[in-house]
């Protein structure tokens, strides 16, 4: 018989402060509560998120998510079976804040600490939201980061290929800022490339014509950078319809690019032959429509389920770090009073770095 | 005195290359700055800096959301940091960057936040398009503080 673990989860690495409680039964996983501070009211007129840089800060902040979720929960430190935090990679600051807060429950407590890595939280959440079983494939794309990963099992995973430069929703929020549109410029890219036309203008495809899944957004965000001063030397500036347009056409060529490496990536997990083949989408960007759209498109061409978690649970939160927890906690993972934060922690070591140009390194 | 001298590449790998050019030459205490708009290269320019210094090859990701991104390299730790999302100058000193212009290489995308912080004897380099070529940039440097003279002459007079 299964044991029900709870566990409580804590989330600082990037501008959200996060704490969650969730708890895995023999009926699978429930999230009792998830408690968000986010910057999201007041980050428009800076062109970016306000950052919560100062790890005094987080460290405010996770006393009251704590405080708020365990309530929600309706349960106490007492119902708990371990302390889960996101250890990197992220802001350091902010990361350090979430450890010492998570050192410190555990240390009063008696309650054993778990260290999660951010991107495994992300990668493992379609097993919380979906029960997925491993193998699976998972395209991670969010602000800072797009990879391909093969989910093995709890810290198994092998990375197919990411980007080599900036991320996709990176890309986003610096188009909306060359378009003069609101930050987050997700959501802001998406609302106008609605009312575009994707062919109007001509945007590059980065990394297409190279084989395997690596990506590449930087030069795509410099074309449209470039069109935007062509039509603003043109006319003397851009029409409403040519931002339409430019997202429009933006938004297709970031969605053409994910699709072709997904199919990519597909066929290499194919390969392993997977009993109930799967592709999990996670991160911010997933709540992109037209992308979104595409993938499935692409996953039922190749015959395999596609899952998108709720976008709740694509962007940063603490449930995905108490359910990782729990299946560590459940594979005897603990960790020390020493456990450091670590600003950049890859999920798969043994695959080489991406580098700059398309190069890749020796194998580490 | 401020000393200028503007170098133009034809290619974003003629961009890296200088990167890696430059990149021996520094050590902790040196810092540059590296000036203008989006799109004109400058996470490319630090990226491959960045990369060439390293020990153990690794991911050198955008510092846009992290703010700041820490190395220990061959020549000593290093910071890449970009400040476009700071808004106050106690957020730099809450970053730990005042105290890594010490004791670290830094390399700052997003210069002007810095305001009256930036170190005097940091190299400045200015990015920028051109009208004509998109994959052409123009890099101007400029410095006061003269140990910066020989090292650049050494690079760029190949």
């Amino acid at each position: 018989m299964v044991r029900t673990v709870t566990v409580l989860g804590l989330e600082s690495s990037c501008d959200d402060t996060a704490a969650a409680v969730v708890r895995q039964g023999r009926d699978g996983a429930q999230i009792l509560s998830s408690i968000v501070h986010s910057q999201d009211d007041l980050h428009s007129a800076y062109g970016g998120v306000v950052p919560e840089l100062a790890a005094r800060a987080h460290a405010e902040k996770l006393d009251i998510c704590v405080i708020q979720a365990l309530h929600d929960a309706g349960l106490t430190l007492a119902d708990l079976d371990a302390v889960a935090v996101t250890a990197g990679p992220g802001l350091i600051g902010g990361v350090v804040a979430g450890v010492m807060c998570a050192k410190g429950i555990c240390a009063a407590t008696g309650l054993p600490l778990i260290a999660v890595n951010h991107l495994a939280g992300h990668a493992l959440t379609p097993r919380l939201t979906d029960n997925v079983d491993f193998p699976y494939l998972v395209l991670l794309v969010s602000g800072g980061h797009c990879q391909f990963l093969i989910a093995h099992g709890t810290e198994s995973f092998t990375r197919l290929g990411g980007t080599i430069d900036d991320a996709p929703g990176e890309a986003f929020d610096k188009v909306a800022r060359l378009l003069g549109l609101a930050q987050p410029g997700g959501p802001a890219v998406e609302a106008e490339a609605r009312k575009g036309d994707a062919a109007h203008f001509a945007l590059p495809r980065p990394l297409l014509d190279r084989a395997g899944c690596d990506l590449s957004f930087s030069g795509l965000k410099t074309a449209v950078l470039r069109q935007r001063d062509i039509i603003a030397l043109d006319k003397g500036g851009l029409t409403r319809q040519d931002r339409a347009d430019l997202c429009a056409g933006f938004q297709q060529a970031v969605t053409d690019v994910l699709a072709e490496k997904s199919r990519r990536a597909l066929a290499l997990y194919l390969t392993q032959d997977p009993a109930a083949p799967v592709m999990a989408v996670a991160g911010g960007v997933a709540a992109n429509g037209t992308i979104r759209a595409a993938l499935e498109a692409v996953c039922a061409q190749s015959k395999v389920a596609f899952v998108a978690p709720p976008l709740a649970l694509c962007t940063d939160n603490a449930a995905m770090i108490a359910y990782t927890g729990i299946e560590r906690f459940r594979l005897g993972a603990r960790d020390g009073m020493d456990l450091a934060a670590r600003p950049r922690w890859p999920l798969d070591q043994s695959s080489p770095a991406m580098l700059g140009s398309g190069k890749k390194g020796a194998k580490a | 005195m401020t000393a200028f001298r503007t170098l133009t590449f034809h290619s974003p790998e003629e961009t890296a290359i200088f990167a890696t050019r430059l990149a021996p030459q520094l050590r902790a205490g040196d810092c540059l700055l590296l000036d203008g708009p989006v799109g004109a290269g400058k996470t490319h320019f630090a990226r491959h800096l960045v990369q060439s210094l390293l020990t153990v090859p690794e991911d050198v990701p955008s510092p846009t959301y992290t703010l700041v991104q820490t190395y220990d390299t061959a020549a000593g730790p290093l910071w890449h940091a970009d400040l476009y999302r700071l808004t106050a100058s106690d957020e730099i000193e809450e970053l730990g960057l005042i105290e890594a212009f010490d004791t670290a290489i830094c390399i700052i995308e997003w210069p002007d936040r810095l305001g009256s912080l930036a170190p005097r004897n940091a190299l400045c380099l200015r990015f920028g398009h051109d009208d004509n070529l998109p994959d052409t940039r123009h890099i101007e440097l400029s410095w006061n503080h003269s140990g910066w003279a020989d090292r650049i002459g050494a690079i760029a007079d190949v």
